[in-house]
């Protein structure tokens, strides 16, 4: 773990379909200069820059953050540049943790984003490598095949997916941030909306969005305003092609769990952990990620949705902020999740603050299941 | 900070056109190598450095860890960048304190698109990529600007490419003629790195490449905003590793051109005694996204051979080294 490393500045844009009124610089300095604003700090108190998105050939702007180190101040400083596929807004998060903890600095500004609206991600996602055949299929295609054995090996009703995709859409009525706000959203109007993959109908997907996501991140004796402490930090990843390895509840995403949990001392997270933000892009991956990161038993992810544990008033509240589901700038999703779950410590999520919330959980995963990013953090230093 | 030193260093013999291998086949070998060389099978941490626009898809780097025999799954972490910033974000994991090794990786395949124009879609979308600079175009800009000597950068590019040729890895390339400004090389390639701190670096090698300082510096991307003339990222890269505290017998510069060479040796205030690019540097092979990586394998490797004390590598990135790596290695 190394030094403590605490979050003291978010900053979101409000996420939507287009943003024609900003540039892609225009868009990231956004995020960072209200993240900065609620740090209390400005460009000149950060000591490097991380960035973070998804492949570049959303924006088709390549290596993006050599032309937004303008924008991001970042000019005469350290500037990284992360991509780890759908897991890269939390790889970004604990590559600019990493760089505190390691006591390499003492103020990291971490940014992520993605514009969609600048292409069709579907189709970005959908080229092919040279030496493989593509699957043309985009995100929904590859897992919904994953979704349909979760099913069988558990046994779940073909509602469940819609529960999750009314309750993210819920709560999204709360996140001023969020893009998706859809009033008088219920299950009937989800199982109204078409077919895409079976079993993922229209309304059980995320959305594409524009947006961007910051956070100052600082050592202990450079905090400033509420901190919400780092308990503990892990990436995993394991092969797509591994022929025997679980797509359903994949082992890298176990590992990883268990990990960032031996470091925050949780042994029971579903207990101990207040509330998570999961990187839930397709409805079924709650009932999926609820197993595979030890909330209940294998099989058992399912009930837990169906009972309402995981709404906003549950006991173990899933996605508060409305989640990917509601809000997804792609190479942002994994940030705001890590984002999210710090505004609930730090007791500013407003609207859908959980009451009380001592700890929470971030997560984002991404490729073809394979890769991982967790965080868990406090509102006291660990 | 942690003392963390270089231990193993494998490249490819690369290649001036596309030998049919995937990602995954080029990096298998370098990757087998510094197993093998280090007798280790597991680290506690892997970091890579590639490019989608090389490959023309998105996700290169998915395929890439079918390589690394990533099962039980590994922690794991990637760069859009040049794979020396994947070797810097490895250092800083293992200043943690709670592990010990790293692999390191980079691989380029420039022989699959046209690497001058793809160069240009890294230029701001709005203001710079419009007007078609390639990387000659701009790289043209900035050789103006210097000002130097046409024999000073003719004979660079000589002796580069003599390098290159004494080199087993890098291409064989011919004197220069004519009178352009010379491109680095279409090139095939990867590279591998691994990173051991404490007790294993002494353990794994008897004469480990310690990193002394490893910092970098980024500076404004529009090439109007900067004086071309000089590397003002570079010159403070330089200063934060430490590169002058002490003699430095060698320097790996990713100066991709002549004129970089020389802006780079002044930013770094290197004297006549350092032996620049004894590999032949990028001039003589340049797998994009690897090539700075090398670098550092480079200059390592004349420690770990035991032929020198104290090496410089460097790496860039962006327009006209917009960003520079500098790392100072001691044996």
């Amino acid at each position: 773990m190394g030094n403590r490393c605490a979050v003291i500045g978010v900053g979101q844009t409000h996420y939507t379909t287009r943003r024609q009124d900003v540039s892609i610089a225009g868009l990231v300095r956004e995020a960072a200069v209200r993240a900065l604003e609620d740090a209390g700090l400005t460009f000149k108190d950060i000591d490097a820059v991380v960035i973070g998105k998804a492949p570049d050939l959303f924006e088709g702007v390549m290596m993006p953050e050599a032309y937004l180190a303008d924008a991001l101040g970042a000019a005469g400083k350290p500037v990284m540049r992360v991509h780890t596929a759908g897991s890269v807004g939390g790889s970004t998060a604990l590559v600019g943790a990493s760089l505190i903890q390691g006591g390499v600095h003492e103020r990291v500004l971490v940014v992520a984003f993605e514009k969609q609206s600048e292409s069709n991600a579907t189709w970005a996602l959908s080229t092919h490598l040279p030496f493989s055949a593509s699957l043309v299929v985009g995100a929904g295609g590859y897992f919904a095949p994953h979704i349909r054995e979760y099913m069988r090996r558990t046994g779940a009703p073909g509602h469940i997916g819609t529960l999750v995709a009314v309750k993210d859409r819920l709560n999204a009525l709360k996140n001023p941030y969020a893009h998706l706000k859809i009033p008088g959203i219920d299950q009937k109007m989800v199982e109204s909306t078409p077919m895409l993959w079976e079993p993922i109908r229209y309304l059980e997907t995320c959305p594409s969005s524009d947006g961007a996501c910051a956070m100052v991140l600082a050592a202990e004796s450079a905090v400033t305003g509420t901190p919400a402490w780092v308990h503990g930090t892990a990436m995993r990843s394991e092969p797509i092609f591994r022929a025997d390895r679980d797509t359903v509840s994949p082992q890298a995403g176990k590992d990883c769990a268990a990990d960032v949990y031996r470091q925050a001392g949780i042994t029971d997270p579903r207990r101990q952990i207040d509330v998570a933000e999961v990187y839930v892009p397709f409805s079924w991956y709650e009932p999926m990620w609820l197993e595979n990161l030890g909330f209940c038993a294998e099989g058992e992810g399912w009930k837990l949705t169906e009972s309402g544990a995981t709404a906003l008033d549950g006991d173990t509240p899933w996605n508060a902020s409305g989640g990917v589901l509601s809000s997804n700038p792609i190479g942002a999703s994994g940030l705001i999740r890590f984002a999210e779950a710090a505004q609930q410590v730090r007791g500013q999520a407003r609207e859908h603050q959980v009451d009380g919330a001592r700890t929470a959980l971030g997560h984002a995963y991404g490729g073809g299941a394979q890769f991982f990013a967790m965080w868990i953090v406090g509102r006291e230093k660990l | 900070m942690r003392e963390v030193a270089i231990v193993a260093f494998a490249q490819t013999r690369h290649t001036d056109h596309d030998t049919g291998l995937s990602e995954p086949e080029l990096i298998l070998p370098v990757i087998n190598e510094v197993k093998e060389r280090t007798g280790l099978t597991r680290f506690g941490f892997t970091c890579s450095g590639s490019c989608d626009y090389l490959a023309g898809a998105p996700f290169s780097f998915v395929s890439a860890l079918d390589a690394l025999a990533a099962w039980p799954p590994i922690s794991e972490s990637h760069v859009e960048m040049d794979a020396a910033w994947a070797l810097y974000e490895a250092w800083v994991r293992l200043q943690h304190g709670d592990i010990d090794s790293a692999l390191v990786y980079g691989f380029g395949k420039t022989s699959l698109g046209d690497l001058r124009t793809i160069m240009t879609l890294q230029l701001d979308p709005y203001y710079l990529a419009p007007l078609g600079l390639d990387q000659l175009s701009y790289a043209g800009l900035q050789a103006a600007a210097l000002g130097a000597e046409r024999a000073e950068l003719d004979e660079i590019v000589r002796r580069s490419r003599a390098d290159g040729r004494a080199n087993p890895y890098a291409l064989d390339l011919p004197d220069p003629e004519g009178d352009g400004l010379v491109a680095p090389p279409i090139t095939d390639g990867a590279a591998a790195v691994v990173l051991a701190a404490g007790d294993l670096a002494t353990r794994l090698t008897s004469t480990p490449a310690y990193i002394r300082g490893l910092a970098h510096r980024i500076e404004p991307h529009y090439l109007g905003m900067r004086d071309l003339a000089r590397s003002a990222s570079a010159a403070d890269a330089a200063r934060a590793a430490g590169v002058g505290k002490g003699p430095v017998e060698v320097a790996e510069l990713h100066a991709q051109f002549a004129h970089e060479e020389i802006i780079l040796r002044e930013a770094l205030e290197l004297t006549g005694d350092t032996l620049i690019n004894p590999s032949g540097g990028p001039l003589a092979a340049n797998p994009v996204m690897a090539t700075g990586l090398i670098r550092v394998g480079e200059a390592a490797r004349r420690i770990l051979d035991g032929r020198n004390h104290r090496t410089v590598a460097h790496a860039a990135g962006g327009p006209c080294l917009q960003h520079n790596l500098v790392t100072v290695l001691e044996g």
